[in-house]
């Protein structure tokens, strides 16, 4: 029997076909020629010795006897735990309200609740300031009315502040995804056998959707962790992305230092997805009935919509201020230590409206270039982990996790070392085609794309694709016609994110851009955020950014609820 | 999109391959940290003077436009290098990666102030003029009834605490030029004392240049240490703010020099030629960019009250820079400055509040114990883990360039100077704290 059984796993420890690893084979390769490859080439600093000696670990240990960087380290942890639990307030209710119940505008209310994950780089900043910082709108009325003020962007507070409201669709975008496959035959099971309310979202229906929350809340960590933009706008130094950053590219320092710091937050990094990979370890969140079309949907009554919109308006508003100011920036002649701009003019649109096009069309190939290839490679990931038993499948999904923790600039550095020297044949440098951008934000954005695939295959009963091999369907047609519509929600919530965000990345892409008519649209807001005359046309600008990627986003969610539509029809 | 680029690159390199030492013709690519606002009308007037030649601009800032430039040299692509900040030429000049050229221009002087315009070994060139200052938001002082700063130490009066702002020296080639002034005409200690006194006002310490003069158009803080185009063209776009040179400070050039080894040199050296010519100086009065043309010539033509540093007596008259002092303590400088005041601000904030407090008090019921002890303070504060001569010493520098001789590595004395000012700022602290007891 014990020897049957032994066979029997060994059996299956092999079974994998030659497709599947020939699968594996080809994302370790991407995965090794586009990530590990150009980071190495820049990270190896670390473990050499003053002016490039031979291998050593001196410059860790020196780490830990720094006081900057271990307070550092801990203020990154305490920022990043912080944010979770804000993002977690400000996104349970939005996803819960639109998945449980019959509500109007669930599709605007999910596509504005993921506007501030797309937040322009500098303009954004200033905007927030304007709005919220020292002697932004709101203080300066605070201050004359009531004759104090509210430090909303004043030290780590301040980071954890806005990294709540910047991060915290993540959670919401993985979150209604898992709540909208929960199938309403376990609600109404639960029902059957007396739970209600509140007890059965907390012991039915968030559990079963705990793969998603997870998924949300270890990228918010992990990505506030590795984020080095928003400490910086803050003026928050003592934090670790923000001093790899500063060490990396500061002139004549040739200090291991910043790179010894990216080894640690891509350690770290890694360590908190393994963590999150445990939590949800050893539980099954399948379920194996699919086309319920999610959870059954209440109608409120009067007084309860009425606290429901109220609720949603009110989170809406905080987390889209960042927004009006900067639709109201786009439109002000001077805006400088006061409520509100001093005039109002469409000047600034008509200045970038010539010149964004080419922006505008090069920022929509590249970005749905890179969230396709995320797609495709975190749904390959997700399916190697979770469906077969191939050794080091696990090593995948961390390599390509710890994506997160190389800043921008690493990688950009990293892939003009690696692909400079190769030439095309007449000369020009690989490093120089635009499609190099476009790897190098695939490569960025993959983390997010792969939490998001990896959690709606979770959801997904193994004995659906069993039945369907009984049926004597091949592992090919089983991934195309059974687990692959069943995963469309998490694909698209995983393209929606990887797109959206790589429309505004700047860090690598400033690296890498090589003229103007290859540049996207964060380049073009780069250009112009570095004088006073620059601001509005740069707003204008982060308004056209923003309004491109809520549309495709609306849109994506409109051809979804479509198939899921059609679908069910046929069903 | 990308065959019409990739058609664009072949023929770019067929062009520049044949036509050399001809008239110059095709692309010509500029890597500068400049904004739109400045590259756009210089870009327009030199295509519009050099037919057939095309400029492509490459904005990346100043740190990550050097660095490209060298991970690229093995098969560069760029021909100019075009950016305010002296030290980047000089880092770039080091590694062998800008050429020798000789401006054709006439009219222009050998030197600006005290400091020479072009790099006297031929290899960048300055085309434009800039002094440091104090910039501020009219409103914001007004809103705060804050005096006006004529000079450096006035921003340390306890009045501007919490209101100042600056880009950390490591970060902005400018920010580092203004500190190394003050450093050259008060000397190491004073000058030093001086900056940390300043320092204990400062609302925070920006990463980018452009980060201080952002933060006082907007108002988030009401007063900068900029370099003056930044306000003179806040200024031409609407914003209420004002701008100072004070008396210790510099006059020193932005630059543009030929990286090695261009692809296009003949188009490389017209780009410069047209920036130096008269016409090419006279787009710097555009409201967008308003630098000072090296050429005096040209300010015949200038918006009215234009600053002149060539008639100017106050910016004529102002101290001589030494570069060469200034480049062998480059990085120790900017260390020190990170160390001491970006990374413990806070402490400082602290200590000098509490000097602040201490003199008020003292004002109400002066001590002679009090003064003295607040005298302490000070000193507690100004003290220097590094003299001067340490600073420059090859010991010192050595930690920075890594260079492989023996010695601390940066990081331990990063540490150890971290540890010394932590360890002033909190005594300095506690001594005003006990100045201020004493005067209740």
């Amino acid at each position: 029997m014990s020897i049957a059984l032994s066979t029997g796993r060994a059996a299956r420890g092999l079974s994998a076909t030659p497709g599947q690893i020939a699968l594996a084979l080809l994302v370790a390769a991407f995965l090794g020629v586009f990530l590990i490859w150009p980071s190495a080439t820049v990270i190896f600093v670390a473990f050499t010795e003053k002016g490039g000696g031979p291998f050593t670990l001196v410059n860790f240990v020196d780490f830990f006897r720094t006081d900057l960087f271990l307070r550092s380290f801990w203020n990154s942890l305490y920022v990043s735990a912080m944010a979770v639990a804000g993002a977690s307030i400000l996104a349970l209710p939005l996803a819960y309200i639109t998945s449980r119940f019959e509500f109007r505008g669930t599709i605007l209310i999910q596509t504005l609740g993921f506007l501030p994950l797309i937040m322009p780089p500098f303009v954004g900043a200033v905007a927030m300031q304007l709005f919220f910082g020292r002697n932004g709108s709101v203080n300066l009325l605070l201050d004359d009315w009531l004759g104090f003020k509210i430090p909303f962007m004043d030290g780590l507070n301040g980071v954890i502040f806005v990294q709540s409201i910047h991060y915290f669709p993540f959670i919401l975008i993985n979150l209604s995804a898992a709540l909208r496959n929960i199938d309403s035959s376990m609600e109404e099971a639960a029902q059957n056998l007396g739970a209600s309310g509140f007890r059965l979202f907390r012991r039915i229906v968030f559990p079963l959707a705990m793969p998603g929350y997870i998924a949300g809340a270890s990228l918010v960590f992990v990505k506030v962790f590795d984020d080095l933009a928003t400490p910086l706008l803050l003026n928050v130094k003592d934090m670790l992305a923000p001093q790899a950053y500063l060490r990396v590219t500061s002139i004549g320092i040739a200090d291991p230092m910043g790179y010894v710091i990216s080894v640690v937050l891509i350690v770290a990094s890694v360590a908190a997805m393994a963590l999150s990979a445990l939590a949800t370890r050893g539980i099954d969140y399948s379920t194996v009935q699919r086309g319920g079309g999610g959870l059954a949907r209440r109608t409120l009554r009067p007084l309860e919509s009425f606290a429901a919109y109220l609720t949603v308006t009110l989170i809406l508003l905080l987390v889209l201020a960042p927004h009006l100011g900067l639709l109201l920036l786009s439109f002000s002649t001077v805006w400088s230590y006061s409520p509100l701009p001093d005039g109002f003019t469409v000047a600034h649109y008509l200045r970038v409206f010539g010149e964004s096009s080419v922006y505008i069309k090069n920022t929509l190939i590249y970005a749905s270039l890179a969230g396709l290839i995320d797609v495709v490679v975190g749904t390959a990931i997700a399916y190697l982990v979770l469906r077969t038993k191939l050794v080091g499948r696990n090593a995948l999904d961390w390599i390509a996790s710890a994506a997160l923790a190389i800043p921008g600039i690493v990688l950009g550095i990293g892939y003009l070392r690696a692909f400079y020297g190769l030439q095309w044949w007449d000369g020009t440098p690989l490093a120089s085609l635009w499609i190099v951008i476009v790897l190098a934000l695939a490569i960025r954005r993959l983390p997010y794309a792969l939490r998001a695939c990896h959690a709606a295959l979770q959801q997904i009963s193994v004995s659906l694709e069993e039945a369907a091999e009984n049926l004597g369907a091949t592992k090919l047609r089983t991934v195309r016609r059974i687990v692959m519509p069943l995963m469309m929600g998490g694909i698209l919530a995983g393209f929606v994110t990887s797109f959206a965000t790589a429309a505004v990345e700047l860090s690598a892409t400033l690296m890498l851009v090589q003229s103007n008519s290859d540049a996207p649209l964060a380049y073009g807001l780069y250009v112009l955020m570095q004088s006073a005359a620059g601001r509005g046309p740069g707003a204008a600008l982060g308004v056209i950014a923003v309004v491109l990627v809520a549309a495709c986003t609306i849109l994506s969610h409109f051809v979804v609820e479509r198939s899921r539509a059609g679908s069910q029809a046929r069903h | 999109m990308m065959h019409r680029g990739l058609m664009l690159l072949v023929c770019a390199s067929l062009v520049s391959t044949t036509a050399f030492a001809q008239a110059p013709a095709g692309k010509v690519t500029v890597v500068t940290s400049y904004s739109k606002d400045v590259t756009d009308p210089v870009k327009k007037a030199f295509e519009a003077a050099t037919s057939g030649v095309k400029l492509e601009v490459q904005n990346r800032n100043t740190n990550a436009g050097v660095k490209y430039v060298e991970e690229t040299k093995a098969n560069n692509q760029v021909d100019l290098f075009w950016a305010s900040a002296p030290d980047a030429f000089e880092v770039l000049k080091g590694k062998g990666l800008l050429q020798k050229y000789a401006p054709r221009a006439t009219g222009i002087p050998e030197k600006i102030g005290q400091f020479p315009i072009n790099d006297p070994a031929g290899f960048y060139f300055g085309f434009a003029a800039s002094g440091y200052g104090i910039m501020w938001n009219e409103r914001y002082a007004k809103a705060n009834k804050l005096p006006d700063p004529r000079e450096w130490q006035d921003l340390a009066k306890a009045a501007y605490y919490d209101h100042v702002s600056i880009a950390a020296p490591s970060r902005s080639g400018t920010t580092h030029l203004t500190i190394e002034a003050v450093l050259q005409g008060e000397g190491w200690a004073k000058g030093w004392s001086t900056i940390k006194a300043m320092a204990g006002n400062f609302r925070n310490v920006t990463e980018r240049s452009f980060g201080v003069p952002e933060a006082v158009n907007s108002g988030q803080v009401g007063y900068g240490i900029v370099i003056d185009f930044f306000a003179f063209s806040a200024q031409a776009s609407g914003f209420p703010v004002k701008f100072i040179y004070p008396t210790v400070t510099t006059i020193v050039p932005a630059n543009v020099g030929i990286v090695a080894n261009a692809p296009n040199k003949a188009a490389a050296e017209a780009f410069i030629e047209f920036l130096l010519s008269p016409a090419g100086q006279q787009i710097l009065f555009e409201p967008s960019i308003r630098r000072l043309p090296v050429n005096p010539d040209v300010y015949a033509k200038a918006p009215p009250d234009y600053p002149n540093p060539f008639k100017d007596p106050r910016l004529n008259s102002m101290l001589k820079f030494d570069v060469a002092k200034s480049e062998a303590r480059n990085d120790v400088v900017d260390v020190l400055f990170d160390q001491l005041i970006s990374f413990q601000l806070d402490p400082l904030k602290a200590a000098t509040k509490a000097i602040h407090e201490a003199e008020a008090a003292l004002g109400k019921k002066d001590s002679a114990q009090g003064r003295a002890l607040v005298a302490q303070a000070r000193e507690l504060i100004a003290a220097m883990p590094v003299d001067e001569a340490t600073a420059s010493a090859a010991e010192t520098t050595g930690a920075f360039t890594g260079s492989k001789q023996k010695g601390a590595r940066q990081a331990e004395l990063e540490q150890q100077w971290a540890a010394f000012a932590k360890d002033r700022y909190a005594q300095a602290k506690s001594k005003a704290e006990e100045a201020v007891k004493l005067a209740k």
